[in-house]
């Protein structure tokens, strides 16, 4: 069965398996196939009568349920993107980011009701409202008539989704992806991982982070169930733990940082995980010991270690053999690239041989075509080289012998937390914004534990400076929380090159050299 | 309680908010909400609150109602040695 339309997974197994589950909610609430593509379609017939057309964007600010998993495919099969943002983040932030795509209408929660204020058309769910000229409780959408068919034009080129990410300029920037992107990274998931009906597979990244595209499209594309975990759940590994036995959950994806909470709090020899076969893990790098002590509470699934930056979602894997030896401490590779990308690793124009460290560049059907309205960064990220065009990861890798290739570090400023890109420039934009601060230089060193740790250096005058308390406060008003730094130091002012610009070499001496908290 | 409140604000202090001065986190200082404290650093102050006073905090006492402020975990912390 081929496919070309995200929609059109669901579609397919709406036909094939109405009756199966498709989707839970911890709370109870679950739906078949046919009910999620029956209440899609109507959503989809909403938003073509209020004037959503092919191409248009469509924001959604919700908390992670059956409800915004419906939204995702009433969108798709209205031809529109979905642009799905952290409903619980900073309004300002979530406000530049619709405003950078021109959503057209937006589904939000009612306790966050001004962020769909700007849009055309807004979708409140939870709220007793009475619709307005442009604002409608869910359940009137949801009683709107089926799309018309034959439904609008569908092209594999059409966008599907615009996901943002932290930006070093201090605003976030739209990486736009296609169903062709997508499809080619579900097509290949489904030969890596031959998952079918019977499988139960786990939805713990939110909609707006990458890993969230495979939770979703692979178990609806073989008739699987998907078992949402919403953000609060999601934090807390006791209960995850019930609840990845409870439901005897057979394929987990999430970031390394949660699956060590889960080996560290979760109490995981309470329950029975014999169901459990596959572990997937991406985002960031995991360290052995945290891994050692999953696999040794969970030591019979295959665990794989998946790479890929947003822009090309998942283009290099790795099957990590267990057990893990006690001795080991090295990080293991990101490996070989998937089937359906190329790699090439250069420095400068130059490809290096294995055992030398370069740019890791890919290409292939599963990479983006750009961000959204930003021409000159979009054309800065490729590269054309043998008659293809490639992306540059700006991940520094190293081929290690026969197990691929072993992530090394990053050039510039960005950096991984919990899975999340992190510019520290968008870090430093916000604290200027604070009327007492005149400088704001930020780093991130290697943690043992915490993975990195952030360290914010400040300048301003002494007799007005915020404590660490406020300034937290303040970062949380306009941050995402895993963009808060673990620490802030002010100082007289910040270090500087001969050139005048910040020194983040000395900043990164000092705090190794111990003379800061 | 008095000597609780101390312990939390030295062990939060220098965990999660290193160069903070004392006077400056206060018994009613909100910590979850304000974000002070992440789901990541609440779980490690749970850890230690369990550690610490010999208790056990089951998942869904280390909400926001119990621990948001020094003074709703040491009142938990009291209620559950009593």
């Amino acid at each position: 069965m081929s496919v070309s339309h995200l929609a059109g997974y669901l579609e397919a197994s709406a036909s094939r398996f109405p009756d199966r589950l498709a989707v839970a909610d911890p709370d109870g609430t679950v739906l078949t196939y046919r009910e999620i593509d029956e209440r899609a379609s109507r959503i989809a017939g909403f938003l073509a009568d209020r004037g959503v057309r092919r191409g248009d964007r469509i924001g959604l600010a919700l908390p992670k349920t059956t409800a915004a998993l419906t939204a995702v495919f009433g969108v798709l099969k209205a031809g529109a993107a979905y642009v799905p943002v952290d409903w619980t983040g900073p309004a300002a932030r979530i406000g530049t980011i619709f405003a950078d795509c021109q959503v057209r209408a937006v589904f939000a929660d009612c306790r966050r009701a001004e962020l769909a204020a700007g849009a055309g058309t807004a979708i409140l769910l939870g709220a007793d409202v009475s619709s307005g000229t442009d604002a409608f409780p869910w359940e009137t959408v949801l009683e709107h008539a089926p799309l018309e068919q034959p439904a609008p034009d569908r092209h594999p080129d059409d966008l599907a989704y615009i996901l943002y990410t932290s930006g070093s300029t201090g605003v976030p920037k739209g990486v736009t992806l296609t169903h062709r992107n997508a499809i080619s990274f579900v097509d290949w998931c489904s030969s890596a991982f031959t998952p079918s009906e019977h499988d139960r597979f786990s939805s713990h990244a939110p909609f707006h982070f990458d890993l969230s595209i495979l939770d979703i499209y692979l178990p609806l594309k073989h008739g699987g169930a998907l078992y949402l975990i919403p953000e609060e759940l999601g934090k807390k590994p006791r209960d995850l733990a019930h609840f990845i036995a409870g439901h005897r959950l057979t394929v987990w994806y999430s970031t390394p940082a949660i699956l060590g909470l889960l080996g560290e709090f979760g109490d995981l020899d309470r329950f029975d995980y014999s169901s459990l076969r596959t572990v997937l893990f991406a985002g960031e790098v995991f360290p052995v010991k945290q891994l050692r002590r999953v696999v040794k509470h969970w030591p019979h699934p295959d665990y794989f270690n998946l790479y890929g930056p947003t822009e090309t979602n998942v283009c290099t894997f790795a099957r990590i053999p267990t057990p893990i030896p006690e001795d080991r401490s090295e990080p293991y590779p990101i490996g070989w690239p998937c089937s359906h990308c190329a790699a090439l690793v250069l420095d400068g124009d130059q490809a290096v041989e294995a055992g030398s460290e370069g740019l890791l560049y890919i290409s292939g059907p599963s990479v983006f075509s750009g961000y959204w309205g930003r021409p000159e960064e979009s054309a800065a990220a490729f590269m054309d080289r043998d008659g293809a065009r490639w992306y540059n990861t700006g991940d520094v890798v190293k081929q290690s012998g026969c197990d691929g290739f072993l992530y090394v570090g990053r050039r510039d400023r960005m950096i991984k937390r919990r899975g999340y890109r992190i510019e520290l420039g968008e870090i430093e934009s916000c604290l200027y914004k604070h009327a007492a601060i005149t400088g704001a230089a930020v780093i991130a060193l290697p943690h043992p534990e915490a993975g990195m740790r952030v360290v914010a250096y400040l300048a301003g005058p002494e007799d007005s400076r915020p404590s660490i308390v406020e300034l937290k406060v303040f970062c949380n008003q306009n941050l995402p929380a895993y963009m808060n730094p673990d620490v802030f130091v002010f100082l007289d002012a910040l270090p500087r090159t001969s050139t005048n610009k910040v020194n983040y070499q000395e900043l990164t001496r000092k705090f190794a050299a111990g003379a800061t908290p | 309680m008095d000597n609780i409140k101390e312990e939390l604000r030295q062990h939060i202090l220098e965990e999660f908010l290193p160069g903070e001065k004392p006077s400056n986190l206060k018994d009613d200082t909100p910590l979850r909400t304000s974000g002070i404290l992440d789901s990541v650093a609440t779980l490690k102050l749970v850890t230690f609150v369990e550690e610490h006073y010999g208790i056990e905090v089951e998942a869904h006492e280390a909400g926001v109602e119990n621990f948001d402020s020094i003074d709703g975990i040491a009142s938990f912390v009291k209620s559950k040695k009593a």
